[in-house]
This record gives structure tokens, C-alpha cells and sequence, in this order.
């Protein structure tokens, strides 16, 4: 807290201040052998797809904390504008505020140009904030919209460099699911097909990656609609709880063998009457 | 063609001794001073993101210079100057909107506008200070 910052006005934005503190602080918890905490995670699959009409975005749903799952089902596809949604692998605050940011951008863009906003306009807005902060903002995102020049996707990677494809992946179950996207990919795939392979895409992340799961989350841009299905498919269901649990076994699960009744005789030895003290 | 201004004239802002009247660490109004604080900067992003802004600046108006000629950053940073001068004093709070607008801050958002607002900051700024500061009094 150096005594220049009381003669100059504050700026807003990132503060270093504490960040040698920060280093200390590891350090010397490094040496007794604890952890600090750390970031959630998504470690995540995210996938998208070009198709004839437009886009098909695809995403699993867990967050994971280090070794933990701490969200089951996290929202993974985030709204950018009516026409234009992004999926975030990564960090999971880095990408839910870089999205945020970038959306409440358009919005005023598109007010002050009173148009649609288009993908790649999002595309830049993402890559130059993203480079900016060199890499320290730990969002690889999948974006997908369709605009008036048509369906676009592109995948941006944390350091600030952008890919536009017909087809992508992002996260660490990406492998998983370009190996799906690369077996079954055509041009000019019809929804219904579009929709199978992105789920299918997903599915394979899930079950062969350890830090992605439960529900698949699908968003289909085209022109003039977006469905957003959450879920689409519940890829791992988690087994029913029964509310009462039942322990009684029902009549007839052992056998019987023999069956003898005997009748005790019992014979009144003393009655008493006690009266209770109810004033 | 003249080479853009942008080769040798970046100054590193913001890092070195903070030397007072007398060519000697102020310690009154700088604190302590400790070799490691003022050599190295504390994070990677540090003195990228105090400069940010001016180089921006800086970038804009030599591409403007090259493309337009001399006139129209001349003309443009005439405009801020006057701009940068509409403003309270500097202990309260200025909207800074003519230099927004000119700018072109009206019409974005980032980083600079949640995270640390200055409006709710917990320090004050000592106002006899500050106003001297500003005036190249102290």
C-alpha cells in the first residue's frame, strides 16, 4: 500500500497488489506439505458442429474441483446473443465472465449499429481480450452462431489464437471426440444427423475421460431459432432412492417346515386400582 | 516514410526508486523502499496492464499519423487534452463523459468496470495531498 497510491486517483480493474503476498504464502505452505486450494475446472468436452441450416453445439455438464466433481450439472453452453452461443472449457469463473463480458459488448454493439451481431465480430472481441491478458485467463471456448453471411464456428484457445472450422472440440475429452467427429463427419449433414453426432461426439468424452460427465447438453443455432436442450440425453444416471426403505421380506421368501401352536393358560393373580392426581 | 514513433518509446512506468526532491528515496511519501519490490514486478501481467491504455494510444495515433498524415492525431489529442480537463478535483468522483465519448469507452465494457470500481474502493485519498500532488506542488 505504498503512499504513491494516496496521491493518485484509483483505476479500476486487475490488482497486483497482493500478489507477492501470494507467493509467500505458497511457498511456506508448500513447505509444510498442505495444498492451496484450488480453481474449479471444467475439464470439460465441448464440441460443434457445421450442418446444412446452421450450428449444432454440444457439452457435457460436470465441473470438477482437483479430484472432486463439484458441480453434477453445470451449464457449460453460455448465451452471447439471440444468434450466437459459446461453449467454455477451462477455468470455470475465466470462462463464465470472459462470456458475460463479451455478450454485454455485442449487445451495445449491435444497439449502436442497429444490427445482428455476427460470429466473427465475437470471434475478435474474444481473441484480443484473450491475448491481452497472455494466457492468465484460462478460457477455451467454442463459438457458434449463425449471422446473415451464414452458419460459423470457430475455437479459441486460451493465449488468443482462433481456428474457424467446420468442425471442433475443446477440453480434455477433446481427443475422444474428434476421433467420433473425424470416423462420421460429412458436409451438409441433415439436423437429425447433426444432433446424433454431436451427442455421440460428447458421449465418448464422458466415458472415456475422467474429467467430464453426467448429462450432454445440445444447442441447435439456425436461422431465426435456437434450441437450447438441457438435457438432452442423461448420459449417467444416478440410481433411485427408495423415499421409505422397505426391509420387511415378503410372505413366503423362507420356506416353512413345521408349525406347532402352544397355548398359554394365564389366571388373573391381582387387580389394583390407582387413581391419577389430575388437579 | 517516416518509421512509426513506437520503436524506442516505450518508458517503463511504474518501476524504479521513487526519488523525492533531493535525488533520495522519499521515504515519507513512498515508504520503505527494498530492492526486490522495485526491480522485478509481481506478476507477469503488472506493467502490461498499467501501460495498457497508453499504448493503445500510442499505437492508434502513429497508424493515424502514417495513413492520414500529421493533422489528425494533432487533432484528435488537441480534443483529449481539452477533454481530460473537464473533471472534479481529484479526491471525488469524476464521470469523465466527454473523454469516454471520445474515447469510445461509452460503448464497451471490461475489466475496468467491475472489477475495483474506484467509487467503492476502501481508501480515501487524502484531500490536501492529492490536490497538491495534482498541481506539481509537492
Amino acid at each position: 500500500m505504498a503512499t504513491l497510491s494516496v496521491c493518485q486517483p484509483q483505476l479500476g480493474g486487475f490488482s497486483f497488489e497482493n500478489c507477492k503476498r501470494n507467493a509467500v504464502l505458497e511457498a511456506e505452505v508448500t513447505k509444510l506439505g498442505c495444498n492451496i486450494p484450488s480453481a474449479r475446472k471444467t475439464g470439460t468436452t465441448i464440441c460443434g458442429v457445421v450442418f446444412k441450416d446452421g450450428i449444432v453445439l454440444g457439452a457435457d455438464t460436470r465441473a470438477t474441483e482437483g479430484m472432486i466433481v463439484a458441480d453434477k450439472n453445470c451449464s457449460k453452453i453460455h448465451y452471447i446473443s439471440p444468434n450466437i452461443y459459446c461453449c467454455g472449457a477451462g477455468t470455470a469463473a475465466d470462462t463464465e465472465m470472459t462470456t458475460q463480458i463479451i455478450s454485454s459488448n455485442l449487445e451495445l454493439h449491435s444497439l449502436s449499429t442497429s444490427r445482428l451481431p455476427r460470429v466473427a465480430t465475437a470471434n475478435r472481441m474474444l481473441k484480443q481480450m484473450l491475448f491481452r491478458y497472455q494466457g492468465h485467463i484460462g478460457a477455451a471456448l467454442v463459438l457458434g452462431g449463425v449471422d446473415c453471411n451464414g452458419p460459423h464456428l470457430y475455437s479459441i484457445y486460451p493465449h488468443g489464437s482462433t481456428d474457424k472450422l467446420p468442425y471442433v472440440t475443446m477440453g480434455s475429452g477433446s481427443l475422444a471426440a474428434m476421433a467420433v467427429f473425424e470416423d462420421r463427419y460429412k458436409q451438409d449433414m441433415e439436423e437429425e444427423d447433426a444432433k446424433r453426432l454431436v451427442r455421440d461426439a460428447i458421449a465418448a468424452g464422458i466415458f472415456n475421460d475422467l474429467g467430464s460427465g453426467s448429462n450432454i447438453d445440445l444447442c441447435v443455432i439456425t436461422k431465426g431459432r435456437v434450441d437450447y436442450l438441457r438435457p438432452h440425453d442423461m448420459a449417467n444416471k444416478k440410481g433411485v432412492r427408495l423415499i421409505r426403505p422397505v426391509y420387511a421380506y415378503k410372505q413366503g421368501t423362507t420356506g416353512v417346515l413345521t408349525k406347532s401352536v402352544i397355548k398359554l393358560d394365564l389366571e388373573v393373580v391381582e387387580e389394583t386400582v390407582q387413581t391419577m392426581d389430575t388437579s | 516514410m517516416p518509421l512509426s514513433q513506437l520503436k524506442d518509446s516505450v518508458p517503463v512506468t511504474g518501476m524504479g526508486p521513487q526519488v523525492g526532491a533531493y535525488g533520495v528515496q522519499d521515504t515519507l511519501r513512498s515508504g520503505f523502499s527494498s530492492v526486490k519490490n522495485e526491480l522485478l514486478p509481481s506478476h507477469a501481467l503488472e506493467l502490461s496492464e498499467k501501460n495498457f491504455q497508453l499504448n493503445q494510444d500510442k499505437i492508434n495515433f502513429s497508424n493515424l499519423r502514417n495513413i492520414q498524415g500529421l493533422h489528425a492525431p494533432l487533432k484528435l489529442q488537441m480534443e483529449y487534452r481539452a477533454a481530460r480537463q473537464i473533471q472534479r478535483l481529484p479526491f471525488l468522483q469524476s464521470s469523465h463523459l466527454a473523454l469516454d465519448t471520445l474515447k469510445g469507452n461509452d460503448e464497451s465494457i471490461s475489466f475496468e468496470d467491475i472489477l475495483n470500481d474506484p467509487a467503492q474502493s476502501e481508501m480515501m485519498g487524502e484531500p490536501h495531498v492529492m490536490v497538491e500532488y495534482k498541481l506539481g506542488m509537492m
